[in-house]
């Protein structure tokens, strides 16, 4: 963003020159006192607070907290049970869960099993229109209620067995399913919900720690404010007088913000300010990486990009990006190079795969394999390499450009940034299949597996699947990893699949994200999960 | 002149007509479909992305599209946005504020500017004249993104006068300093308007005459050379409103100002025809009636025109 990379220039030199003249004003106004909210920054929410129909982070980050589904992640996501006692399975594809006694939502109405069932089969119907219905995807008779059109309201897999039990039947042995439950979309609804969903999303009703300061606490666009829910007794116990998200426009302003201690806490500081933060901020800071990556897609459709010399191209353009150099001098280490599609913090990640070496800085056998390339079929010059990126947000103007100058400079081809006015005609191209080049990609776990970084983005016909990559092998070893007795077998097969994908490359990983965030005078305990979203229930106040 | 306000206000309803038509056309040919913005980087599944479609009329073409926005508009039902909505508390919500920040705004560079205008006109080559005209060069050649985070900087982080961002209710207090910032600007070229045109009718007929009739100095400028001056002026002024109120997208951003160029600038990122042509036709409105003050006060400052 142009706006912001101003507003560091000027703000350098006025720093040089306030210092000087030592007139610092901040930190006098600062009004500690332990009872009040912390306040956070926040993203207006684009949908209401319903847990199956958010799919942004804004609305994310509220719905988590105002929400508690079977179990949760702690900070390294490993789940932890909420309202779940038990969840048992004997062929991961039957499930039989537990809640455990005495769960409540907010109105006093109790956490039953139909609470669950009712949610989900809410979530999953196509007449629903909810944006996250594809959650529900693994669970049987989902393709009936889902499918365009359909008036089905029920689920055939869910059974309710008594008020704290029921059954989940899987269209398919799935051993990481119980690993999903702690996202969102798996969040019970009380029966208020169904009444008026319109006005349970403006003004929702749940079990986590948190909730509504009061009716109408969501002022669009301004903030939302939240207050620990008493009743609450799982493992995310609020130790502050409550959460206030404030809602900002652009990230510069809420770090103008924080440095003059007006916001507590900033999950995300700005492109603009990440040279100086550390300076800015003394101690109150941390960089902690999270399950999340950036990559870029080659669609198989694009002539020059298909068959084997496309393979060998592909992993020439791997080869000739200096990931090492883009994270350090970018990113100011706020990036660690990739050596697979997943993440560091996941359980079963290797950074030793074999293959990974296609991910490694090696300029000389990029050309090499170019030629190779060239030797089966020449490259077609009349459509020259570009990579596909919004100039809305997010701000990857940066990187694409210093990508596109490795990859002329190493290889010595034509390429090119290719900048998308809005985020929604970025998406419309990969949908439509019309892309003329590679486009950014990326993604944030929705839950701690391995399976979610690669099932929803290389399965044949996946949802964001934007390279259209159609590997049967890669899908049978998916399905493997899915279907295999325990976790840690699971991870084993797909890291197998995986195997698969940094042969043939249908995405470049680039590098893994970091969570760089800070904090101001009044507040301690700060710290960020596997998802690099801050543990709020945790922040106290001084 | 009645007769004349009448016809002013019928005038309207063409331009009403015809800006709608084309804001919501020119939406509605945006590149990229809405509901991938609705949808996000994940995707929805392909049966929830035709709801959508349906739900938000945006499987129909643009003429039934426009029809249906322009039926709603008639029986006051603006609709909703995508995040479901009413467009109507959208700019119930968003427009007060705006109005304030503007009309701040033009409050600040009207005094300020014709103040300052004035004396730099009535002492032409002095002292304070050149140093005013330096300045005010460097206000309208420095961009208003470069003022407003040096103003936020110094202002808001380093001295902690005023808080560096505006708060939800967008007190008075807390939209001096972005009001500033967004008058700043047209200070400039309020000041240097007034500086020229008084500098004009200094030397006019009526100001040797009436200089000559003995009256008094005080009277001869506020009345006689003020008062003639603030035709272009205040044609600046008029015009002006319009551009702070739509206008004010960067400043808003800086500030953090819940207002109307932000709520625009996302209703157009995600292709939301209904809120764009909703805040631009209040806009206009905003615009026209300005315009049509405007007018009304030239008969006022300058008795040779007249309205019939």
């Amino acid at each position: 963003m142009r706006l912001a990379r101003i507003s560091k220039v000027v703000g350098v030199a006025l720093t040089a020159t306030l210092a000087l003249s030592a007139c610092g004003g901040s930190g006098e106004d600062a009004a500690s006192n332990t009872d009040r909210p912390i306040v956070v920054d926040g993203v207006e929410p684009q949908n209401p607070l319903i847990p199956t129909s958010t799919n942004e982070v804004g609305g994310g980050a509220v719905v988590d907290l105002i929400f508690s589904g079977l179990v949760s992640y702690d900070a390294d996501g490993v789940s932890q049970n909420e309202m779940a006692e038990s969840i048992e399975t004997e062929d991961a594809q039957n499930y039989t869960i537990t809640l455990a006694e005495g769960k409540t939502f907010t109105n006093g109405e109790p956490v039953t099993a139909q609470s669950f069932v009712d949610a989900w089969n809410y979530g999953a119907a196509a007449k629903n229109a909810q944006l996250s219905s594809y959650f529900f995807e693994s669970i049987e008779g989902y393709d009936e209620v889902s499918a365009e059109g359909s008036e089905l309201e029920e689920m055939s897999g869910l059974t309710v067995v008594d008020e704290r039990t029921f059954t989940v039947a899987l269209s398919q042995p799935e051993s990481d399913w119980p690993l999903r439950l702690g996202y969102s979309a798996f969040s019970p609804l009380p029966e208020v919900a169904f009444e008026d969903f319109e006005a349970f999303g403006e003004n929702p009703i749940g079990n986590g720690p948190y909730k509504f300061a009061a009716e109408g606490a969501w002022e669009h666009n301004q903030q939302i404010a939240l207050v620990p829910n008493e009743d609450y007794d799982g493992p995310q116990a609020a130790q502050n007088a409550g959460v206030t998200f404030k809602m900002y426009q652009n990230g510069s302003t809420a770090y103008q913000d924080l440095i003059s201690d007006n916001l507590d806490v900033l999950k995300t500081v700005p492109t603009s300010d990440v040279q100086n933060f550390k300076n800015d901020l003394d101690d109150r800071w941390l960089e902690s990486p999270y399950a999340g990556n950036q990559t870029i897609s080659i669609p198989y459709y694009l002539e020059n990009w298909d068959g084997e010399d496309g393979k060998l191209r592909r992993q020439a353009i791997s080869m000739a990006i200096d990931r090492e150099e883009i994270t350090t001098v970018i990113f100011n280490n706020g990036r660690t190079p990739a050596t697979e599609f997943t993440a560091p913090v996941l359980e079963g990640y290797n950074d030793s795969l074999p293959g990974s070496e296609n991910l490694e800085f090696n300029p000389e056998r990029a050309v090499e394999l170019w030629e190779e390339a060239e030797a089966i079929e020449p490259y077609d010059d009349s459509e020259p390499l570009t990579i596909a990126y919004n100039a809305d947000a997010g701000d990857h103007r940066t990187w694409v450009e210093a990508v596109v100058n490795g990859l002329k400079n190493n290889l010595d081809i034509e390429v090119s940034g290719l900048p998308f006015s809005t985020f929604a005609e970025l998406r419309t191209n990969a949908t439509d299949k019309t892309l003329t080049g590679a486009i950014r990609t990326g993604w944030q776990a929705d839950y701690p597996s391995l399976y979610n970084f690669l099932g929803p983005i290389h399965a044949t016909g996946a949802g964001s699947n934007d390279s259209v990559y159609e590997n049967p092998e890669f899908d049978q070893a998916l399905s493997d990893g899915l279907a295999a007795d325990s976790v840690e077998a699971g991870a084993e097969a797909m890291n197998k699949a995986q195997e698969m994908l940094l042969e043939d490359l249908p995405s470049i990983p680039l590098w893994y994200q970091v969570a760089q965030g800070g904090w101001s005078q009044n507040v301690d305990n700060v710290e960020f999960g596997w998802n690099g979203v801050p543990l709020y229930n945790a922040i106290t106040t001084k | 002149m009645s007769w004349y306000i009448i016809r002013r206000v019928l005038q309207l309803i063409p331009v009403f007509i015809g800006a709608t038509l084309l804001v919501y056309f020119l939406v509605f040919s945006l590149p990229g479909d809405p509901t991938a913005a609705i949808c996000g980087e994940r995707g929805c599944t392909p049966a929830v992305e035709a709801a959508l479609r349906e739900q938000y009329n945006l499987d129909q073409p643009f003429w039934v599209q426009y029809f249906l926005f322009i039926k709603g508009v008639l029986t006051f039902d603006l609709g909703v946005n995508f995040a479901g909505r009413e467009i109507a508390t959208i700019i119930a919500e968003v427009f007060p504020t705006t109005a304030r920040l503007a009309i701040m705004a033009l409050v600040f560079e009207a005094v300020f500017g014709i103040l300052f205008g004035l004396i730099a006109g009535l002492r032409k080559g002095k002292i304070f004249d050149s140093t005013i005209l330096v300045v005010s060069l460097v206000v309208i050649a420095v961009p208003i993104f470069v003022l407003g985070f040096l103003m936020q900087f110094i202002v808001g982080v380093k001295l902690g006068w005023a808080s560096p961002t505006v708060s939800g209710a967008a007190p008075f207090n807390e939209l001096i300093l972005p009001a500033v910032v967004l008058g700043l600007v047209s200070f400039a070229y309020v000041l240097r308007l007034t500086r020229t045109s008084i500098i004009e009718n200094v030397n006019a007929d009526y100001v040797r005459t009436a200089t000559a009739k003995g009256l008094s100095r005080r009277r001869v400028v506020t009345v006689h050379i003020l008062r003639n001056s603030m035709i272009p002026v205040i044609t600046f002024l008029g015009a002006d409103l319009g551009a702070l109120m739509g206008g004010a997208i960067v400043t808003e951003g800086i500030f953090n100002v819940n207002g109307v160029g932000n709520t625009l600038y996302r209703a157009v990122l995600n292709g939301e025809a209904p809120v764009v042509v909703a805040i631009v036709t209040v806009l206009i409105l905003i615009f026209c009636i300005a315009n049509l003050v405007v007018d009304l006060l030239y008969a006022w400052l300058d008795p040779r025109i007249r309205y019939a």
